[in-house]
């Protein structure tokens, strides 16, 4: 179970005031659900994940994976205790194969066809790619299902995926619906999607939305994902939560 | 052969991967001197009469032979200079394994400085691998000047990798090459200073027929206070392709000045130049700390990979 207790992630503001990037948000995901965080640009979606991989460190607020509190962890502890995160726009490696970043990924060096499987579930045809660089030379859709599936080649009690249908192609997308489903249910005892997709939200249990540092909706699927479809219909009520805040 | 100890084979497994005598023909230096050498069937060594070094001959149409030719110093204070020649026989396909180790305990400069010059005949194939490297904990400075002079014949092929990973204090590198018809050079560099050493390369590969064509690629990187100088340029006199490639990761507090040149002297000469210097991305490091390593451990993974 992973719990956010009055999470404050604060930053100096240009102008001398405080950039309330994520504020007093607290939540409780139990272990083996399916989430999906969404909301508008800039709501903070990327920043709360970081926070919990230990990338960022909240200015205020716990952090507690099954009862332990990780909030002073480094990332590399938070790695070792089961938390990965899929960047939004991974980093390319000069002189890193395909090959090594999965077996770097695992912790221990990946026999040929195993990597095969974790680059077939990403829908890469995993021949071509095995012995390439992940550096300029791979296109974004490919450098972003690498990412993916090095998350997939680890067993992880908390996976993080941060927007992983960007820049990826309708077939691989598909490919990739169906093993986000399976891994979720293998290798992954719980899973927070990030994501703007109605076909991902359709696999969540439950649905976070976040806009400006704050849970606007959350809950079961079934419940949010309605009236999430209403309300962006009508015109977006989630944006400028903060402006009425001010101005109000 | 003569006796070897623990610090000859270490340098010899350092610069040549050498664990024992190997196969095909081979000459190892040892301070000024020659340790062992056999020459093949194909391939003859041999002494030069006027000054130091080794003729090497390799028949035409040999073919998969390979030639080691290591050095190694383990005297403080010695200054070895060495020219070895090469003449590469036409439709040939050789491996050369050269390379140099100093082991400096004492307090005196030791320097090697080969010249080494390759000649080599149409439709021929070379792989030349050169690496540096130096170890020992006396004060005394390793010193490492090598000049490669290349000339292609039609339609030849080479690719050298030159390495120098750790341990030479100042190197000086000069590269010149003359590219025939249809032939093609491929240098590669790789490149790693610490400490206060001092590194500079300087090449120069003139493309001289149609078709030639060459690729250079360089990888460095500089740690503590060490600087580093390149120099690559490249000359097109014949329609002719040409890529440079200039890649350097800086930290602490290296210096780092790449000068590309490109010069064409024929309209149909297509050559290209990048070069690039910068940190190691934090993003390279935060990920790789995803995957439960160490910012020091991430930063090793980072430089071997860019090294290969
Ligand atoms: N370290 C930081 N310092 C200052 N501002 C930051 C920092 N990190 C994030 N921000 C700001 O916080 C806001 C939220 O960013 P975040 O990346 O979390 O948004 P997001 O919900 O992931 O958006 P998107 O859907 O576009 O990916 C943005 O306005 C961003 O510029
Ligand atoms: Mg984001």
């Amino acid at each position: 179970m992973l719990e956010l207790k009055n999470i404050d992630f604060h930053v100096p503001a240009a102008n001398g005031e405080v950039n309330e990037i994520i504020d007093n948000l607290s939540l409780r995901l139990d272990t083996g659900k399916f989430t999906v965080i969404t909301g508008p640009n800039g709501g903070g979606k990327s920043t709360l994940a970081k926070l919990i991989m230990g990338i960022e460190k909240p200015t205020a607020g716990r952090i507690y994976l099954d009862g332990q509190d990780i909030t002073d962890l480094s990332i590399a502890e938070r790695a070792k205790l089961g938390i990965g995160y899929g960047f939004q726009q991974p980093p390319r490696f000069k002189g890193l194969t395909v090959r090594r970043l999965l077996s770097l990924s695992h912790g221990s060096e990946l026999p040929v066809d195993e990597c095969c499987t974790y680059l077939t579930n990403v829908g890469l045809c995993s021949a071509d790619y095995l012995n390439r660089e992940v550096d300029t030379s791979l296109s974004g859709g490919e450098v972003k299902r690498i990412e993916i599936a090095t998350l997939m080649a680890r067993n992880l009690r908390l996976a993080i995926y941060d927007e992983p249908e960007a820049g990826i192609d309708l077939w691989s997308f598909t490919m990739l619906i169906k093993s986000f489903r399976s891994i979720s249910q293998n290798r992954h005892e719980s899973t927070i999607i990030i994501s703007h997709q109605e076909r991902i939200m359709q696999l969540a249990d439950d649905i976070i939305v976040l806009a400006d540092g704050k849970i606007k909706e959350m809950g079961p699927k079934d419940e949010i994902f309605p009236r999430l479809i209403n309300q962006v219909n009508s015109g977006c009520s989630f944006r400028g939560g903060k402006e009425s805040v001010k101005n109000g | 052969m003569a006796e070897m100890n623990k610090i000859d084979r270490s340098l010899l497994e350092a610069v040549a991967d050498l664990h024992k005598v190997p196969e095909g023909a081979y000459n190892i230096r040892k301070n000024g001197e020659s340790l062992g050498r056999s020459s093949s069937a194909n391939i003859q060594i041999e002494s030069k009469t006027d000054k130091p070094g080794i003729d090497i001959r390799v028949a035409p149409g040999t073919k998969n032979e390979s030639l080691h030719i290591p050095v190694i110093l383990t005297e403080s204070g010695m200054h070895d200079m060495v020219y070895n020649d090469f003449y590469i026989g036409e439709d040939s396909d050789v491996l050369i394994v050269a390379g140099c180790g100093i082991h400096n305990c004492g307090d005196q400069t030791s320097q090697h400085d080969g010249i080494h010059t390759f000649h080599i005949g149409r439709g021929a194939r070379v792989r030349y691998v050169e690496k540096h490297y130096g170890d020992g904990d006396g004060k005394g400075g390793r010193v490492l000047n090598p000049q490669t002079v290349v000339t292609m014949e039609e339609n030849s092929h080479c690719e050298m990798e030159m390495i120098q990973i750790r341990g030479v204090d100042s190197t000086l590198r000069d590269t010149v090459a003359t590219v025939g018809a249809g032939a093609k050079l491929v240098l590669t560099e790789r490149l790693m200073t610490h400490g206060d050493q001092v590194a500079e390369s300087n090449m120069t590969v003139t493309l001289d027929g149609k078709d030639a064509v060459t690729q250079v690629i360089s990888r460095s990187i500089a740690k503590d206070d060490s600087r580093q100088v390149f120099h690559p340029c490249v000359i097109g006199n014949a329609p002719c392709r040409a890529h440079v490639q200039c890649d350097s990761i800086i930290m602490d507090h290296a210096q780092i000045s790449s000068v590309p040149e490109i010069r064409a002297n024929d309209s149909e000469a297509q050559l290209i130049h990048e070069a690039a210097i910068g940190k190691i991305n934090g993003d390279q490091i935060t990920k790789l700390m995803t995957f439960g390593m160490t910012e020091e451990e991430a930063e090793k993974v980072i430089v071997e990979g860019f090294l290969q």
